[in-house]
């Protein structure tokens, strides 16, 4: 335990500055345990606001690395400096934010360091022996395994909103400006196109009303989202209607988007082990489904055996009603 | 291409939550197959081209090596072990990387993004760096072009065009093809292919090299306690009411 002269320590990084808000508060957590210092990496350009706002999210010391080069995510610059970073200091934990470049970046990292690395950790401890322990959703949602390390630095990867953001206070921390060298990109990317995000987040949805198979046809999503428009939530969707309708781009399972929303309400979804994988921490289930034996009704607090043409309708009229 | 746990036949020992995991039926993960359809497709394009599978597993895959010979591939190497049980991404990392040295020339290396049964997503971009390689992960387009790849890969929010010069190493989502269903005719054909089998000392890889860095302490289905409580009713009206009711007394209706 070498806290005080910067050695060992937990250090958090994502190119995502919520999500490196969430790994501050967990990454907290795990500090104090060790009784070690917490330290988030913030790579960019014009970033100086945001890392010394850090500092009052919970920070003891943050990296800042600015300039003008580092704007945008790059694969090889972001993953040399925080690979001579930790060659420096030697964080013992590493929290990477598990996004579709953060998780290649943590993998890469480690290989780099020579060490094991857990992805999409759900919920992460320290253990007896003083090991980080992560807990991760595997075999396509048939199970929760709990994995440790043999050997340190420990990276684990953290999906967005695993875990709550912190409370900003008053915290005693410095921002450290680091030097750093850019390791020459493998790759060019020669185009980017944002994708249309013509509202929130689902992954930000308070209510989610999904369709699944039980959707006859395209236009028959007016009818989910006339009761997301009552529920004030957002129209989402399973696999299928992505992959073999092509009705969306993006579905809700452990391959796509997890949600946890306060109300799931699944519509002609049949629940398969990968979709409920990604709606697990739903506060609560609605199932509305023709068929009785439909594995969704086995993890739904409310299921309606029905068609959802009659009963989505039905629901919508009730709620209107009563929230008037 | 891993031979994985066919996880929707997975059962649960509802005692214990524990997983049968002993027996389950096996398959090839399901990314790994997009990964040979795509390589499939662009050796079709590319006269004088070859497809090689690489596998590595604790036990016999030749289930799976067969398979990926019938949908097309030329060759497969596999590595089988008993001492890849409990392998973590590292250690299989470093050996495919090791086949792919042993193999000689490439242009490409395909993988699946994710594996089907563990869903991790690390051997891809963990093979890249030991081969130190270029990689373009969750790819769900790629054109060749001379001695260029191009790859259209979905991110959070935006979709990139990423170049690289080849040899590179992409990893390929679902979305990128339908992977062929071989023909009795490609079944009977794939038979007379070569599967080369490789020992852990043909690659001269020493033991530590495959030693895990990370132990999984347990792995039990998850706790789902729901509720599980039926609304019915004479009338459709009926049922909407009980149900509205019910989820505004949750507290889980209104802004």
């Amino acid at each position: 335990m070498t806290a005080m002269n910067g050695q060992g320590g937990v250090w958090v990084f994502s190119e995502v500055y919520d999500l490196t808000l969430e790994m501050l508060g967990k990454g907290r957590e795990l500090a104090d345990k060790l009784q070690t210092e917490l330290s988030a990496i913030v790579i960019g350009n014009n970033v100086q606001d945001k890392a010394d706002e850090l500092v009052k999210y919970g920070a003891d010391k943050v990296y800042l690395i600015d300039h003008s080069a580092l704007e945008r995510f790059q694969a090889e610059a972001y993953l040399g400096i925080i690979q001579n970073l930790a060659l420096k200091s030697h964080p013992e934990i590493l929290l990477i934010g598990s996004t579709r470049n953060g998780k290649p970046l943590a993998a890469r990292l480690s290989t780099r360091l020579d060490a094991g690395c857990v992805p999409d950790c759900i919920r992460l401890s320290i253990d007896d022996k003083k090991r980080l322990v992560g807990e991760r959703i595997t075999y396509g949602g048939n199970a929760i395994a709990k994995i440790t390390f043999k050997s340190k630095p420990q990276v684990a990867t953290v999906p967005l909103r695993a875990f709550e953001k912190p409370e900003k206070k008053d915290h005693n921390g410095q921002v450290v400006k680091s030097d750093f060298k850019v390791e020459p990109a493998k790759t060019e990317v020669v185009e980017r196109k944002p994708l249309e995000t013509s509202s929130v987040r689902i992954e930000e949805a308070q209510s989610i009303v999904s369709g699944g198979r039980g959707l006859e046809k395209k236009d028959d999503i007016a009818l989910l989202q006339d009761l997301a428009k009552i529920l004030g939530g957002q129209v989402g969707c399973s696999r299928p209607l992505v992959e073999d309708r092509k009705w969306f781009t993006d579905w809700i399972g452990l391959s796509g988007h997890k949600v946890k929303p306060k109300l799931y309400i699944a519509c002609g979804v049949s629940g398969v082990i990968q979709h409920v994988a990604g709606i697990r921490d739903s506060k609560i289930i609605v199932a509305i489904n023709k068929d009785p034996e439909a594995p969704i009704f086995e993890v739904a607090d409310y299921g309606v055996v029905g068609d959802l043409y009659q009963v989505v309708p039905a629901l919508r009229d009730a709620l209107k009603k009563m929230l008037q | 291409m891993k031979q994985a746990v066919d996880v929707s036949q997975l059962k649960v020992d509802p005692a214990t939550r524990q997983l049968v995991t002993a027996g389950a039926p096996k398959k090839i993960s399901d990314f790994d197959k997009n990964a040979l359809e795509e390589s499939i497709k662009i050796r079709e394009k590319n006269a004088g081209a070859e497809v090689f599978t690489l596998t590595v597993s604790p036990e016999d895959a030749k289930v799976v090596l067969r398979e990926g010979l019938a949908m097309g591939a030329d060759k497969a190497y596999c590595v089988v072990d008993p001492a890849f049980q409990g392998v973590d991404t590292s250690g299989t990392s470093y050996v495919l990387s090791e086949m792919v040295r042993k193999v000689g020339e490439f242009d490409l290396i395909l993988c699946g993004d994710s594996s089907l049964d563990s869903f991790s997503g690390l051997v891809g971009p963990r093979m890249a760096e030991l081969l130190n390689l270029p990689q373009i992960t969750s790819v769900k387009k790629v054109v060749v072009e001379g001695d260029t790849v191009i790859a259209e890969r979905s991110l959070e929010d935006a979709v990139e065009m990423v170049k690289a010069k080849m040899p590179a190493l992409l990893s390929v989502t679902r979305e990128i093809n339908q992977p062929r269903i071989p023909s009795l005719m490609m079944i009977m054909k794939a038979s007379k292919k070569e599967i080369v089998a490789w020992t852990l000392k043909d690659l001269n890889i020493p033991a530590e090299k495959t030693a895990a860095k990370i132990e999984v302490l347990e792995a039990l289905a998850p706790k789902m306690e729901r509720k599980k409580i039926k609304i019915a009713g004479e009338t459709v009206e009926e049922i909407g009411e009980k149900l509205a009711k019910a989820l505004l007394q949750e507290g889980v209706v209104g802004r």
